[in-house]
C-alpha cells in the first residue's frame, strides 16, 4: 500500500506539471483526489490493514492528499500567470500613435497680457473698471484740459459722430480718469481697460481700434514717489524681478508733472541693440501726477486729495511678450495664430 | 530736431571728448529731452581724401573712360579709372579710396574696370550727398564732342561720322580738333583748336575737354558749342553730361580727410520734443537745457545791427495786421543793395548738419535764424510787394498762390496771408509764395519775423497737405518775444556776410502782447506732490538757471515758456533737475482699498472659460463694420438695427458704422479662416454691440458671439455649447423654440433661447443665402446671446443636495406621435406628467421610414425613476410609464409603438 500510494505520488506530480491548462489539471484533481479518484481508491483498502498500520498509513495519506492538491494550486497558478502574460501580450498597443485630444479652446493672447496685468493690479487694491467707448469730447478732451484747437481734437485723428465735434469714439482710456472721480468714493484705486479708436491706416504697426489700460490712484498724501514704487512693482511682475526702469520727464495736458516709464533692454542690457533702436531702453507706459486742474473740474479739491495716473498700449505690450511681429495678426483672428497661445 | 554738437559748444562748453554721445544722450534724456538717435556724420563718410590728378589717360579698352593717376597725400599716387569727363590734369577731387564709405551707404572697394586697375572712384556732388546749393561753382557745363555723336536716325546723322577737323557743320560752325587745354581759373579752360589748316584759340567755361577731342566750335562768336548751341538732344551725346566729377576749389591738400572739409566730423542729435516744448525746436532752447543738465554756462550772443544802409524802412515799407487775433506780432525789417551769393562754408555746414538744404545766402541766412532761435522768417524780394504794403489778413474766396515749391494752391477765407495790395505774397507761417521769391537779381529784401496763432498755422498747413519746417515750429504756438531777437540777428548775419546793407528803423506791430505769466512759489507744496524733500534754494537755483525770474516768492515765467502757469507745473521743472530717477521709491499712502473683479466681471470670465473648455478660440473684431454688411447677414429693410451711429469721418466705407449686431463681425472672421483654407474653426468673443440713443450716445451691451465650422459641427453641437455655458453659470434649465423667421439664420435650424422666461438669444445654421453672400460653401454656425441676461439667470451659489440612497429603475418607451410636433414638447410632457418616481428622461432615437407611416414619426425615451426612501418596485415603474403614455396620447395623440 505504501507503495502504491508512493506511485501514485509520482505519477500525479508529473501529471501535474505537464498539465497545460486550468481544465486539463481540474481533470487530473478529479482522477487523483475525486470521490472516484486513485487515491479514495487507495484508502478504500485501509481496511485491510491492521489497527496499528493504520494511523500510520492514514497520515501518510492526508500528507500525499495534501501534497496533490498543493501541486494542483501551485500549477494552477503558473497557468494563470502564463495566461494573463499571454493576454497582456496581445492587448499591447502601439503608444507611439497619437492621442485622441479634446479641442481645446484658447484665450486670445492679447487678452492673456491684459488678466496678467488686472490679476497684478487686483493683488494691489486696484478695482476694475469699464465705460463707454462712444463718449463725449468732454469726456475725452476738454476735462482732461485738452483745449479746443488741440491737433489730436483734429477730424484728421479722431472719428467724430456729430458735426459739432461733440460725440467720438475715445482716443484714449483717459476719460475714465473723469467718469471714476465723478462717480465713485474717494479714495479711488482703478484700472479701466478697453478699445480706443483712431483715425490711423491699418498696417505693421498701426490700427484704427486698439486697446489701452488707464491706471489712476486718488487719495490724501498720493506722491510721485507712490507712482515710481506702484509701476516699479507692476513692470517687475511683468517682466521679472530685479527689471531695471526709468523714469524720464514727458508731457500730457492731463498730469503735472508728467513721465514715461522705460524698461532697460533685457535683450542687450542697456548697451543698445536693434530691440531697443540702439537706445538701452524700451518705453513702456507714460504716467504723471494727475493734474491739480483736472481734479479741481471733478470736484476734488487738490489741496486735500492728489493722485497719479499711467496709461499703457496693450497691444504693444502683448507683441513684445510673444514677438509678435505685425499688429494685423491681432485682429485677423486666424486659428492658426489663435492656437499658439 | 536735429542738433550739431559743434554748433552747441558755442553756447555751452561740451566738448565730445569730455560729455560723450551716450552720456549726452541719457543725461538730456532724463532731464526731459528725449534723444532719438545720434549720428556720427563721419562715420557715414569714410576714407574719402582729397586727390590732386597727376595725370590722365584715356582707357584702352573703353571710348568713354579715362585712368587718372593721383597724388592722395601717400608716398605713391594711386590709380583710379574714372568715367567722368570734366577732369583735369591739376585738378583736385574727392577720392573714395580702397574700403570707403559714402553718404548714399554705398561701400567703395577696389576692383578692375575693363581690365584696368582702380583703387577707387572719384566722387560726385551727389556721390557726398551734396548739391550745386552748396557749391554752386561746381555746377558743370558740357561741349558737345563730336566722337560722342550717336544720331537718332542712323540713315540720317546730323554730322557725318567722317567728319574731321576743318568741316562745317553749319553755318559758321565748324568742326575743330582740340589741341591743348590748360586751366585758367574756376571753370575757365583756354583751348588751342585746329580748323583743318587753321588754328584757333579760345576761352570756354566747358568742363569736358581733353586733347584729342573733336568739338563744335563757332567762329562767329568763338565759342565751343554744347548740346543746346547744336539743338541737339541728350541721347544724341550720351557722355556729354551736365554731370561729373566735384572738382575742389578750396584751400585744400592732396591727402586731406573730404569727411572734414564738407564739416562731417561732427555728430548730431536727433531729439523728439514733446508738444509743450515748441522752444526746444532751436539750438538755443535746447542749448539752455543742455546748460541746465550739465551745471554749466549758457552763453548767449546779443546781436547787433549797424543799419549802414541809413534811411529808414517806414520810407519804403507799410505793414498792416487785420487779423491781431491770428497773428499777435509782425516785425519788418528791409535789407537793400542785396548781393545773392552763396553763403559761406560755416554756414552751409551748419544748415546741411542740421538736415536741411542750403540755398543762397539770403534764404539760409532765415533758416539759420530758425535753427538758431527757433523762430522761422521770411525774406520778400521787395520789388514784388505792389506798393510796398504789407497786409496780413484772411484769403478772398477764390484767391490762389503759386507757393516756393511751385504748386498753385487754392486758398480759403480760414487761411492767414501775407499780402500786398491786391494779392498774396505768401501763405502765413507756412510758405512764401513764388512771386516774391528772393532770385539771383533781387535788391531789395523785406524780412518778416512774426507771431501767428499755432492752430490757425496748423489748420492751413493741414488743409494745404503741406507742413514745413516753418508751420511745425508755429502749429506748436511760439513766442512772440523771441521775433525781436530772431530778426536783428538775421540783420546782424546780412552785414557779416556782406549780403546787403540793413536800412534803419524796424516796424513792429504787436497787437497781442501779453503780461508775464506769475506763479506763486510753494516748496512744501511742490515736495509733498513729488514725495521729496528738496529745499527751496536748490529749487530757486534750478529756476534761475532756466531763465525764470524770482522776486520773493513770485516766480515770473520767461515768455518762451507758455506751458508753465501752475504750481505743478513749477514742480515738474524742479524734479526735471533734482532728477525723475532721484524721487525716492516709496509707498507713502496707506492702502485703503479693497480691489477685485466684481460680479459681472467673474461672470465674463466663467463665460470665456467655459467657451474655451469647449474647444473654442477667442477673437477680438471691429466695433465698426461697413453698412453693407447689414444686407449681407439679410437684415430687413426696414429694421431698427439699421439706424446705426455713423462716423462722418471714417477711414473707409468698410469701418464706417457701429455694429448694432455682432453676427457679421463673426461672420467675417469665420469667413476669413475659411478662406484660409482652415479646416475647422470654433470661436467665441465677448464684444460690444453699440445702439444709439436718444442723447447721441450709445448703450453699449456685450455678447456673448459664438461661430464654428468644420466636420462634426451640426446644430446640435453648438446647442450643446449653449446648453453647456447655461449649465456652467448654473442657469435653470433653458427652454428652446423652433425660430423660423430670422432671415439671416436657416429657418428649419435656429432656434431662441430662454431661461426662467428670459430672452438669451438666438442660435442655428447661418442661412445659406447669407453664407453665399460671404462666398462660402460650408455651414457655419452661430450663436448671439445676451451678456446681460446670461448674467441676470446666472444661478445662486449650488446647495448641495444628497445623493440618492436606493436604486434607480429605467423603462424605455417608444410612441408614434406627427411629425412635427417638437420632441422638446414630448419630452416637458413627460416629466410634467410622470409623477413623483420619475427622476429624469432623455431621449436615445427619432425615427421615420419603414413601419411608421407617412407624416408620423417614432420617438423613443429612457425614463429614469427613483424614490428617495425606498426600492421602486415594477409596479411602481408600470404605473409611471402608463401615467406618462397617457398624457402623451392625450396631448399629443402619440401612441405606444
Amino acid at each position: 500500500m505504501k507503495e502504491a500510494m508512493q506511485r501514485l505520488r509520482e505519477a500525479s506530480i508529473q501529471a501535474i506539471l505537464e498539465s497545460d491548462s486550468p481544465d486539463s489539471l481540474e481533470n487530473l484533481r478529479v482522477k487523483y483526489l475525486g470521490k472516484k479518484g486513485e487515491l479514495t481508491a487507495i484508502l478504500r483498502q485501509m481496511g485491510k490493514l491492521s489497527a496499528e498500520e493504520r494511523p500510520a498509513m492514514g497520515q501518510l495519506a492526508n500528507q500525499l492528499r495534501g501534497d496533490i492538491e498543493a501541486s494542483i494550486e501551485k500549477r494552477r497558478a503558473e497557468l494563470n500567470e502564463a495566461m494573463l502574460a499571454k493576454k497582456l501580450e496581445r492587448e499591447a498597443l502601439d503608444v507611439t500613435m497619437p492621442g485622441e485630444k479634446p479641442q481645446l479652446g484658447h484665450k486670445h493672447p492679447m487678452y492673456n497680457v491684459l488678466d496678467q496685468i488686472k490679476e497684478i493690479f487686483i493683488g494691489m487694491g486696484f478695482e476694475i473698471v469699464d465705460g463707454p467707448e462712444v463718449e463725449l469730447a468732454d469726456y475725452n478732451f476738454t476735462k482732461l484740459n485738452i483745449d479746443e484747437g488741440h491737433p489730436s481734437r483734429e477730424w484728421t485723428d479722431t472719428f467724430y459722430f456729430t458735426e459739432d465735434s461733440r460725440i467720438l469714439l475715445r482716443t484714449q482710456t483717459s476719460p475714465m480718469q473723469i467718469h471714476a472721480m465723478e462717480a465713485k468714493e474717494l479714495p479711488i484705486r482703478m484700472i479701466a481697460p478697453g478699445r480706443v479708436y483712431r483715425k490711423d491706416e491699418v498696417d505693421a504697426t498701426h490700427s484704427p481700434m486698439f486697446h489701452q489700460i488707464e491706471g489712476m490712484v486718488i487719495d490724501k498724501g498720493v506722491t510721485m514717489s507712490d507712482l515710481k514704487a506702484t509701476l516699479n512693482l507692476v513692470v517687475e511682475k511683468i517682466y521679472g524681478k530685479g527689471t531695471v526702469t526709468r523714469f524720464r520727464p514727458h508731457h500730457f495736458p492731463f498730469t503735472e508733472p508728467s513721465c514715461e516709464m522705460d524698461i532697460q533692454c533685457h535683450k542687450c542690457g542697456g548697451k543698445g541693440c536693434p530691440t531697443c533702436k540702439g537706445e538701452g531702453w524700451i518705453e513702456v507706459l507714460g504716467a504723471g501726477m494727475v493734474h491739480p486742474k483736472v481734479l479741481a473740474g471733478c470736484g476734488i479739491d487738490p489741496d486735500v486729495y492728489s493722485g497719479w495716473a499711467f496709461g499703457m498700449g496693450l497691444e504693444r505690450l502683448a507683441m513684445g511678450e510673444y514677438k509678435i511681429t505685425d499688429l494685423r495678426l491681432i485682429f485677423e483672428n486666424d486659428v492658426r495664430f489663435l492656437e499658439q497661445f | 530736431m536735429k542738433l550739431s554738437r559743434k554748433w552747441l559748444n558755442e553756447f555751452v562748453d561740451l566738448p565730445l571728448d569730455e560729455v560723450d554721445d551716450k552720456a549726452f544722450a541719457e543725461a538730456m534724456t532724463v532731464s526731459g529731452s528725449k534723444v532719438e538717435v545720434t549720428e556720427d556724420l563721419s562715420a557715414t563718410l569714410r576714407n574719402v581724401k582729397v586727390g590732386r590728378i597727376l595725370s590722365l589717360e584715356k582707357h584702352p579698352d573703353s571710348d568713354h573712360m579715362f585712368i587718372a593717376k593721383l597724388d592722395v597725400g601717400g608716398a605713391e599716387p594711386v590709380q583710379i579709372v574714372t568715367g567722368a569727363w570734366n577732369v583735369h590734369v591739376g585738378d583736385l577731387v574727392p577720392v573714395a579710396l580702397h574700403d570707403s564709405l559714402l553718404p548714399t551707404g554705398a561701400k567703395i572697394t577696389r576692383g578692375k574696370l575693363r581690365g584696368v586697375a582702380s583703387e577707387g572712384m572719384l566722387c560726385s556732388l551727389k556721390e557726398l550727398d551734396l548739391s550745386t546749393h552748396d557749391y554752386a561753382y561746381a555746377e558743370i557745363k558740357a561741349a558737345a564732342i563730336l566722337g560722342d555723336y550717336h544720331p537718332i536716325d542712323p540713315l540720317k546723322p546730323s554730322v557725318s561720322p567722317q567728319i574731321q577737323s576743318g568741316d562745317r557743320i553749319f553755318g559758321k560752325v565748324l568742326a575743330a580738333a582740340v589741341e591743348k587745354v590748360e586751366t585758367v581759373g574756376v571753370n575757365r579752360f583756354r583751348c588751342e583748336l585746329s580748323l583743318g589748316g587753321a588754328a584757333a584759340e579760345t576761352v570756354t567755361d566747358c568742363q569736358n575737354l581733353h586733347r584729342g577731342d573733336l568739338v563744335a566750335y563757332n567762329t562767329a562768336e568763338d565759342k565751343i558749342c554744347t548740346l543746346a548751341d547744336l539743338h541737339a538732344e541728350q541721347r544724341e551725346f550720351p557722355h556729354c553730361i551736365e554731370d561729373g566729377i566735384f572738382i575742389l576749389h578750396e584751400d585744400v591738400q592732396p591727402g586731406d580727410d573730404v569727411a572734414m572739409l564738407l564739416g562731417r566730423d561732427d555728430h548730431v542729435v536727433e531729439f523728439e520734443i514733446t508738444p509743450n516744448r515748441p522752444d526746444c525746436l532751436c539750438m538755443i532752447g535746447l542749448a539752455r537745457e543742455a546748460a541746465v543738465t550739465f551745471g554749466r554756462e549758457l552763453k548767449l550772443h546779443e546781436p547787433v545791427v549797424e543799419a549802414k544802409a541809413g534811411g529808414d524802412i517806414r520810407d519804403y515799407a507799410k505793414i498792416i495786421v487785420e487779423e491781431p487775433e491770428l497773428c499777435p506780432r509782425y516785425i519788418g525789417r528791409m535789407v537793400k543793395n542785396v548781393k545773392i551769393a552763396p553763403s559761406p562754408e560755416w554756414m552751409r555746414q551748419r544748415i546741411r548738419n542740421a538736415g536741411m538744404r542750403p540755398i543762397n545766402n539770403l534764404v539760409d541766412i532765415t533758416n539759420y535764424v530758425m535753427l538758431e532761435y527757433g523762430q522761422p522768417m521770411h525774406a520778400f524780394d521787395f520789388s514784388c510787394v505792389n506798393q510796398g504794403e504789407i497786409h496780413v489778413r484772411l484769403a478772398r474766396e477764390g484767391e490762389t498762390i503759386r507757393t516756393l515749391d511751385g504748386t498753385e494752391r487754392k486758398l480759403n477765407p480760414a487761411m492767414l496771408c501775407i499780402c500786398d495790395t491786391d494779392k498774396p505774397v505768401g501763405v502765413a507761417g507756412v510758405m512764401g509764395g513764388e512771386n516774391s521769391e528772393i532770385v539771383g537779381d533781387t535788391a531789395m529784401v523785406l524780412f518778416e519775423c512774426a507771431n501767428f496763432n499755432g492752430t490757425s498755422i496748423r489748420r492751413t498747413a493741414t488743409a494745404l497737405g503741406m507742413r514745413t519746417d516753418a508751420s511745425s515750429r508755429y502749429e506748436k504756438g511760439l513766442d512772440p518775444e523771441n521775433t525781436y531777437r530772431a530778426v536783428q540777428r538775421a540783420c546782424e548775419l546780412v552785414e557779416l556776410l556782406g549780403a546787403g546793407e540793413v536800412v534803419d528803423g524796424i516796424i513792429d506791430v504787436y497787437p497781442g502782447k501779453k503780461e508775464r505769466t506769475t506763479v506763486k512759489l510753494e516748496p512744501e507744496k511742490i515736495n509733498a506732490l513729488l514725495g521729496t524733500d528738496i529745499d527751496e534754494d536748490t529749487m530757486r537755483k534750478i529756476l534761475l538757471d532756466l531763465g525764470f525770474d524770482l522776486e520773493g516768492d513770485t516766480i515770473y515765467v520767461p515768455s518762451w515758456r507758455g506751458d508753465v502757469e501752475h504750481y505743478s507745473d513749477i514742480a515738474e521743472e524742479v524734479a526735471r533737475f533734482y532728477g525723475y530717477n532721484e524721487i525716492p521709491v516709496a509707498f507713502t499712502g496707506a492702502i485703503s482699498t479693497c480691489g477685485g473683479f466684481t460680479e459681472e466681471q467673474q461672470c465674463e470670465r466663467l463665460i470665456g472659460q467655459t467657451c474655451r473648455s469647449l474647444g473654442m478660440d477667442e477673437i477680438i473684431t471691429y466695433s465698426f463694420i461697413s453698412p453693407g454688411y447689414y444686407d449681407k447677414i439679410r437684415m430687413p429693410a426696414d429694421s431698427p438695427l439699421r439706424s446705426s451711429l455713423r462716423i462722418l469721418n471714417p477711414l473707409g466705407e468698410d469701418t464706417s458704422i457701429m455694429r448694432t449686431t455682432i453676427l457679421p463681425s463673426m461672420l467675417e472672421i469665420l469667413t476669413r479662416n475659411y478662406n484660409y483654407r482652415n479646416k475647422r474653426a470654433a470661436l467665441y468673443e465677448i464684444g460690444r454691440i453699440y445702439l444709439k440713443r436718444e442723447d447721441g450716445l450709445a448703450d453699449e451691451p456685450k455678447i456673448v458671439s459664438m461661430g464654428a465650422y468644420g466636420p462634426n459641427m451640426n446644430f446640435f453641437t453648438l446647442k450643446g455649447w449653449v446648453e453647456a455655458l447655461l449649465e456652467s453659470l448654473g442657469a435653470a434649465k433653458p427652454h428652446f423654440e423652433q425660430e423660423r423667421s430670422n432671415p439671416s439664420y436657416h429657418p428649419g435650424r435656429c432656434a431662441k433661447v430662454y431661461v426662467d422666461g428670459k430672452y438669451v438669444g438666438v442660435l442655428g445654421q447661418i442661412h445659406p443665402q447669407v453664407a453665399a453672400n460671404y462666398g462660402v460653401e460650408t455651414e457655419f454656425y452661430c450663436a448671439e446671446l445676451s451678456f446681460e441676461t446670461l448674467l441676470a439667470v446666472k444661478g445662486a451659489l449650488p446647495v448641495y443636495k444628497p445623493l440618492p440612497r436606493f436604486p434607480a429603475v429605467t423603462r424605455d418607451i417608444a410612441v408614434v406621435c406627427e411629425r412635427e410636433i417638437p420632441v422638446g414638447e414630448l419630452t416637458d410632457c413627460v416629466l410634467r406628467s410622470g409623477g413623483e418616481y420619475l427622476e429624469d428622461c432623455q431621449l436615445f432615437d427619432v425615427y421615420t421610414g419603414h413601419h411608421i407611416p407617412d407624416g408620423m414619426k417614432s420617438v423613443a425615451f429612457s425614463l429614469t425613476m427613483r424614490a428617495e426612501d425606498q426600492t421602486l418596485t415594477d409596479e411602481h415603474a408600470e404605473e409611471t410609464v402608463k401615467r406618462v403614455l397617457l398624457a402623451l396620447e392625450r396631448e399629443y395623440r402619440a401612441v405606444m409603438r
